[in-house]
């Protein structure tokens, strides 16, 4: 809802702003000064001013658009459809029955979410409130935030956060550049740096800036955070001058200004149109399998109820033909009633009997799977065992409404970096032309000199591959995006430890950047700072040699490389580019490309990362092409990413390669551990990795993903340049389907069975093939088909090369197939967001690569072996919990709603209520909550200890086992029985004969309340039997509403209640409970009702148990023997029922 | 959700930060706790055959014998039933049973004599039985003003719309107001032992005790605190199918007006279509002779109620009273029924037990 809304309002609000006059780009006046006439005739148009309106509601439509709101889910709809039928007709039940538990829960969501929104006002307010420094006339003066508007030239100090998407113009430092975190708009709390407009970043003071005049052209406001394209036009001396604008010149709102004293910056997006606010629409809601189910039951009930109503209507009409039993002379209608239309009639009863029977579909279901997901919830929050102490993190919920999707996961998607491993990268060795280089003491802040410092491994190198040498090192100190961070701004505990030495920090946002410059330090080579443009290095003889960064070509996951044009002391200019393998040696001409492949591919077998380092001297004449091929690339304002990528394209080519580094990622602890038992639990686990195929496999083989005994199947580039892709997928699942063949015919040695299983490696470039829709060829779709069907015979499957949207493709492509399988995404970085948003069940891991994927996930958690407990005990706890509620709703309210049905036949179907109607309010919201409520919060039917030892149990509730059909016709069947039995109990009970000792009769009343008093009972002992786990809690529940039912019963009918109209329950139960007889019926009807399921669940456990009964059995088995480790806390376990 | 964002995060710490990262966040760790964890101490209870066998036993042992017993008190209740509707034209009300007009002034008399085989020792309750008739109707059930029966002297002026059509007589309020008023049962019984010497005595009813203690003493009072009732119910009517008004009906002023038992006993409305009413108590007077002896008996009664139109039947019941009520042989059936269907459970899952009880276990360990 919220999001259907928040989405309209952009588009209305973005529709006003643009009008007519829509346009693909807006114009910004730097200080509202027009453009000198002769320029092009812009069309001023009109922005939002820079108020943030998160809040939903205002003061005077709250109530209407709440209601509103809350009423467009089905079930208050329905609720509020009965609730005015019971105002409108004359219905057996008074509305307060049906009127209250709404009220209430409307009321409660109404309050909730009024307080949210509250907050939300607050938090608006304080936003928009807060003063920001705008120049206006020379002068700096103080602003309203909300008042920013677009053209403004706002003052931004240091630590500072920026009120607004801002262009900037220029900052205190000589460079025009300016330091600034993102930490509150994706967590990455590293200092990124900006760059002020080169023709500006000289006037730095409050007049210089005011007499800018200058227009920007950008495009109109978009979500990503990381693109921006625009341009400036600065009318200089009347002669414009265009200068291009990236996302390097855009300061976000939300981001904090760092280490810069003060900046000037132009507003460009305001209020809803900044990134932030555009980014935080809130993402579609995920819903669960659980849920689907317990709608489609909600059909079945509804079309039950309809069809009883129906069902008496017809025979209320059939049976009141005769004019005696429809008016007898004792019980004649009113006049009115009699003019009535015989359709009107008809349909009046119809909606009656739909009141009357209407508690089938309790109101207090939807809230009690509410409270039972966002209190359950906490357990994962609360879970010590999920904390990391060294993080100090724990797990984090972002939506409850997925807890129990948690235990019916059949695939997990998981990257690899991060993940799997530590993201905690080492630098291990480097290879120069074959020569291995291996630092010998990794120390920070240590600086080795001399040669000392490394081990060589290969005879020593003659002076000219000495040269070559220093260049492969100064090539890794100069070809990063690292920053140095000076001690003074990091915090205080830091600042304690490392007292009087000048160490600095490397920060970067891609780890293996800091462990390479840090291994470059570590072999003598010190990356000290950049400063004016100037990069400034440690040689080994302790010189500091500058360099003068001329370009940077940024890294992205496509090009897979990153490069640095730099001119030295000595005027040559070199490109020095970094990158994968197979980045880097198609574009390389010359170097010793045979030794160097040889060792990356050994290092990538041992599951090292590699790069690859390679250089270009650039004469001047080629820089100068490279300068404009560069700057026309990037004062596009079209498709300026794909001209972009096209110049790098063309600049980094002719590569003389250098060597190859190798960075260690350690696995994160117990991952083997988490991966073998999520395949023992049934779970097919994927690994999706960007990383190259040699690389991946081996953490895949450390991570016990593949076993020695896993046949690999690979589906790579390098068999498709052989072979036909269609070859290769049909003789990859001839190979599986044999297997499975043979496997079927000796499936009698059950046990043999899993001595072969398979494993998938696929790549990218092969993936994209399988999936692309082919117009040729006629049996494209086959391919995918064959594919999904090797996946499905292979246990494990590694996809590597692979780009974050193939990510979330591989991820559609499972969810999409014939079983639909539910999945589950788990990954750290921003690259897995896609995947993380498109499975059904998103896992963030508090990682070092900032917080997006954290920010965008269903759960995070600290570390990857948390994901065992909270698939294995937690979401099976879920589950279980939430499919018992479930089922167990339903039950209770065909025992409650059955008897009244069956009434119906007794009392002329005149939709006479069977209970009183505090009784028919009271039952679903507190005769009967609570120990439902509490038994889905805290139940454990086998002990958390052994649900992880025993990752087979998992297998036991797969496929929503649980809420099959078959399961919910036997819950309906019990209730229509236990109905039964206590309504015909009663009947014959009551049927023409004395129920007191001394003669006395008792009416309709009494006998409503003894069924009620059965049904109360029966349906919370059932519970109880249910129940695997009690606490003191759950005694306390249980007994206690029952006990709660008694007091209350003896108290409603001990008064004559002056505020009612009808005294019919006066004493109806005292005198009741002062009967022999009653208490006599009420125990065996109790004992009858219970009894079937009883004996159901004892047999089923002794004839078909499950993996999970046969646990239960097994471990009061050997509780019963001191020495096992069972005995726990069940030393009472023995104690029979 | 944007509100949140607001609060800046502050958080250094968890970046790549070379050199030693020291420093761990302990202030995020909440008390531990049990429940926290999902560790609270349990009794973990699971049904098997073997923990659910001596429970079926036991509830076998336990329900037979008070099913048997049930069922002997039961039958030791004597119970005598007459229907005398006048269905029949052999029956002696059939006469009477074919003039239904409520205002007829000479009132219809037909006797109906009976034998009892055994003498009823204890005290001896009168029912009338109605049948077909549905008390239990919702426009029926809801058809009183409980606060005009307690005596509020507004809704006896004004009554509650839930009287409708029976609220308002020739512009009156009506006092009961109500189908369930309206419709009392009107017919008198008396009972006459007949001697073996010829006399015929008639034999004493109580009329008193057979409605619920609270709901004479507290739900239904009489409107206003005059003695008089005359004047307590001043510009009301009666309902239109009495004979009487309601201050009429017993000349007992404890027993008259709303209060008056028989009227308490009508308005509580019955279950089902079937049902009976008690009467009156037959009170036993001493200890040496039977309440009702062995004999003849006649039943005479004034018949006013029309029951024919809806087929419905009139009976009488006289009834003596166990500690468990009245003759009703299902509860004692019940009792045994389900005790032995327990034992048999148990029996069966005994064998279930020791068939595979053992085997699944044995079959798991070796696992």
């Amino acid at each position: 809802m919220g999001m259907d809304f928040s989405t309209l309002r952009t588009l209305i609000s973005r529709y006003c702003a643009g009008e007519e006059n829509w346009v693909d780009s807006r114009t910004v006046y730097i200080g509202h000064k027009e453009p000198p006439p002769g320029t092009e005739a812009f069309i001023q148009q009109r922005f939002p001013d820079n108020r943030i309106v998160s809040s939903k509601y205002t003061f005077w439509n709250f109530i209407p658009k709440n209601m509103f709101e809350q009423f467009r889910r089905v079930a208050n709809f329905y609720f509020l459809i009965i609730f005015l039928v019971q105002l409108i007709i004359d219905t057996p039940t008074s509305p307060v029955t049906s009127g209250l538990p709404l009220f209430f829960v409307i009321t409660v969501t109404a309050i909730k979410q009024g307080y949210e929104d509250w907050l939300r006002h607050k938090a608006d307010n304080a936003v928009n409130k807060c003063p920001v420094h705008v120049v206006q006339h020379g002068k700096v003066i103080r602003k309203q935030s909300r008042k920013l508007r677009v053209g403004d030239v706002v003052f931004v100090k240091e630590d500072e956060t920026f009120p607004c998407d801002l262009i900037l113009l220029s900052s205190s430092r000589d460079d025009g550049t300016c330091y600034v975190t993102t930490a509150s708009l994706d967590g990455e709390s590293s200092h990124k740096t900006y760059y002020a407009v080169q023709d500006t970043k000289a006037y730095r003071t409050e007049k210089e800036v005011d007499s800018i005049h200058a227009t920007i052209e950008c495009e109109q406001p978009q979500p990503d955070l990381y693109k921006f394209v625009g341009r400036i036009n600065i009318y200089m001396d009347s002669d414009p001058v265009a200068r291009p604008l990236g996302s390097e010149n855009l300061l976000l709102r939300g981001a904090t200004l760092k280490n810069t004293e003060y900046i000037y910056a132009v507003a460009i997006y305001t209020g809803m149109e900044t990134k932030m606010a555009l980014n935080y629409q809130s993402k579609c809601q995920k819903r669960s399998a659980v849920e689907k189910s317990m709608n489609a039951y909600l059909v079945v009930y509804l079309c039950i109820l309809i069809s009883k109503a129906i069902i008496n209507t017809a025979l209320k009409y059939m049976w009141q033909a005769d004019p005696n039993r429809d008016e007898p002379w004792y019980n004649q209608r009113t006049e009115s009633e009699r003019q009535r239309h015989i359709v009107i009639r008809a349909f009046t009863d119809f909606l009656a009997f739909m009141v009357l029977f209407n508690y089938i579909i309790p109101v207090s279901m939807y809230v009690t799977v509410e409270m039972q997901k966002f209190l359950g919830s906490y357990f994962i929050v609360w879970d010590d065992e999920m904390l990391d102490e060294e993080l100090g993190e724990r797990a984090v919920v972002n939506t409850s409404d997925l807890n129990e999707e948690l235990g019916q996961v059949e695939y997990v998607f998981t990257d690899k970096t991060g993940t799997l491993t530590e993201n905690n990268m080492e630098f291990i060795e480097c290879c120069v032309d074959g020569h291995v280089y291996v630092p010998n003491i990794i120390c920070n802040g240590q600086v080795m000199t001399g040669a000392g410092g490394m081990d060589m491994i290969d005879s020593s190198p003659g002076p000219d591959a000495r040269e070559r040498e220093e260049l492969f090192f100064r090539a890794l100190c100069l070809c990063h995006t690292v920053q140095v961070k000076e001690e003074e701004t990091v915090d205080g505990i830091k600042q304690g430890i490392h007292q009087g030495k000048s160490t600095s920090f490397y920060i970067s946002s891609s780890p293996d950047e800091v462990a390479l410059v840090e291994g470059m330090k570590g072999l003598g080579f010190t990356y000290l700072r950049l400063k004016d443009s100037h990069m400034e290095i440690l040689n080994r003889e302790d010189e500091v040699e500058r360099f003068e960064l001329l370009e940077v070509l940024t890294f992205d996951s496509v090009r897979r490389r990153m490069s640095v044009i730099v001119r030295d002391s000595r005027g040559e200019r070199y490109l020095f580019c970094k990158g994968a393998d197979s980045a880097i040696f198609p574009r390389v001409i010359s170097g010793k490309v045979e030794q160097v492949r040889a060792r990356v591919e050994h290092n990538a077998v041992e599951g090292l990362r590699t790069l690859c380092v390679a250089y270009r001297p650039l004469s001047p004449e080629q820089y100068q092409e490279v300068c404009h091929q560069l700057s026309g690339a990037k004062l596009a304002l079209q498709d300026r990413d794909k001209r972009l990528a096209e110049a790098y394209d063309q600049i980094e080519k002719d590569l003389i390669l250098l060597g190859a580094t190798a960075v260690e990622d350690r696995l994160q602890e117990k991952a083997a551990d988490t991966i073998e038992s999520l395949h023992k639990a049934g779970i097919k686990v994927w690994v999706l990795t960007g990383d190259k195929m040699e690389t991946a496999a081996a953490t895949c083989y450390a991570s016990k993903l593949f076993h020695r005994n896993t046949q690999i199947l690979e589906l790579t580039t390098k068999r498709t340049e052989e072979q036909s892709l269609h070859d290769v997928l049909f003789d990859l699942s001839r190979t599986v389907l044999r297997q499975h063949g043979t496997m079927t015919r000796d499936n009698f040695s059950s046990l043999s069975g899993d001595c072969t299983d398979f494993g998938l490696i696929i790549d990218g470039a092969t993936l994209s093939a399988v999936m692309r829709p082919d117009q040729e060829d006629s049996n494209s779709g086959n391919y995918k088909e064959i594919f999904l069907e090797i996946c499905r015979n292979c246990s494990a499957v590694l996809c590597c090369r692979m780009a974050p949207l193939q990510k979330a493709q591989i991820v559609k492509l499972i969810k999409a197939s014939k079983e639909h399988p539910i999945t589950l995404a788990i990954g750290d970085g921003a690259n897995d967001v896609s995947m993380i948003l498109e499975a059904h069940v998103g896992i963030g891991i508090m990682g070092k690569e900032g917080r997006q994927a954290v920010r965008n996930s269903d759960y995070a958690i600290p570390k990857f072996k948390h994901l065992k407990k909270m698939l294995l005990v937690h979401g099976h706890y879920y589950y279980i919990r939430i499919s018992e509620l479930v089922q167990y709703f339903f039950y209770k309210n065909v025992c409650f709603i059955f008897p009244q049905f069956l009434y119906q036949f007794f009392c002329g179907f005149s939709q006479q209520p069977l209970y009183d109607t505090a009784y028919l309010t009271l039952y679903n919201i507190s005769f009967t909550s609570l120990p439902i409520l509490l038994y889905s919060l805290i139940e454990q039917h086998i002990n958390m200890d052994i649900l992880k030892k025993d990752p087979t149990l998992y297998r036991d509730i797969a496929k929503n086992s649980l809420l099959q059909w078959s399961t919910f016709i036997y819950w309906t069947v019990l209730g229509v029985y236990d109905a039964i039995v206590m309504f015909f109990g009663a009947y014959f009970l009551f049927d023409n004969t004395t129920f007191t000792s001394n003669g006395q009769m008792f009416g309709n009343w009494t006998f409503g309340t003894l069924v009620f008093t059965v049904l109360v009972f029966t349906v919370t002992l059932k519970l109880a039997l249910d129940t695997h786990y009690w606490t003191w809690i759950n005694h306390f529940v249980i007994w206690g509403s029952l006990i709660f039912f008694v007091v209350f019963s003896l108290l409603w009918g001990g008064i004559i209640w002056p505020f009612l109209n009808y005294q019919r329950m006066y004493y109806v139960f005292m005198q009741m409970l002062s009967s022999g007889p009653a208490w006599l019926s009420i125990i065996l009807l109790i004992t009858a009702s219970l009894l079937p399921d009883v004996v159901k669940k004892v047999i089923w456990r002794a004839l078909w148990p499950t993996t999970t009964e046969r646990i239960q059995t097994k471990r009061r088995c050997l509780a019963s023997e001191p020495s096992t480790i069972f005995m726990l806390s069940q030393t009472s376990s023995r104690i029979s029922f | 959700m944007m509100a949140t964002s607001y609060s800046a995060k502050d958080e250094d710490g968890h970046i790549t930060v070379s050199g030693p990262g020291a420093g761990t966040l302990r202030s995020k760790k909440p008390e531990n706790t049990a429940f926290k964890q999902q560790r609270l101490p349990a009794w973990q209870p699971i049904l098997t055959a073997g923990t659910v066998l001596p429970a079926f036993f036991i509830i076998g042992l336990i329900f037979i014998p008070i099913g048997i017993g049930l069922y002997v008190t039961s039958n030791n209740i004597k119970e005598f039933e007459i229907d005398y509707t006048g269905v029949d034209m052999s029956s002696p009300c059939f006469n009477c049973s074919q003039n239904y007009s409520w205002n007829s002034t000479r009132p219809c008399t037909c006797t109906i004599p009976f034998y009892l085989e055994t003498p009823y020792e204890s005290n001896v309750f009168m029912y009338y039985g109605l049948s077909n008739f549905y008390q239990n109707h919702r426009r029926y059930v809801k058809s009183r003003d409980d606060s005009q029966l307690n005596g509020d002297v507004g809704s006896l002026q004004k009554p509650s719309k839930e009287c409708e059509p029976y609220a308002y007589h020739e512009n009156r309020p009506v006092a009961p107001c109500g189908a369930i008023a309206n419709s009392m049962f009107n017919d008198t019984l008396e009972l006459f032992y007949n001697n073996p010497n010829g006399t015929k005595l008639q034999i004493p009813l109580t009329s008193t005790g057979i409605a619920w203690w609270t709901d004479k003493h507290v739900k239904f009072r009489n409107p206003g605190n005059d003695p008089n009732l005359t004047a307590a119910f001043q510009g009301t009517t009666k309902p239109v199918n009495w004979r009487r008004p309601v201050y009429e009906l017993d000349s007992d002023p404890e027993n008259n007006g709303f209060i008056n038992e028989d009227f308490i006993v009508w308005m509580r409305t019955a279950a089902l279509p079937t049902f009976r009413k008690l009467y009156r108590i037959i009170q036993k007077k001493n200890s040496m002779v039977p309440t009702l002896p062995r004999g003849n008996y006649t039943l005479e009664v004034v018949y006013n109620y029309p029951v024919r139109r809806f087929e419905g039947r009139k009976r009488v019941i006289l009834s003596t009273i166990s500690w468990m009520g009245g003759k009703n042989p299902f509860l004692g059936i019940a009792y045994m029924t389900v005790g032995s269907v327990c034992f048999l459970l148990g029996v069966v899952l005994l064998i279930i037990h020791h068939k595979y009880g053992n085997r699944n276990n044995s079959a798991d360990i070796s696992n």
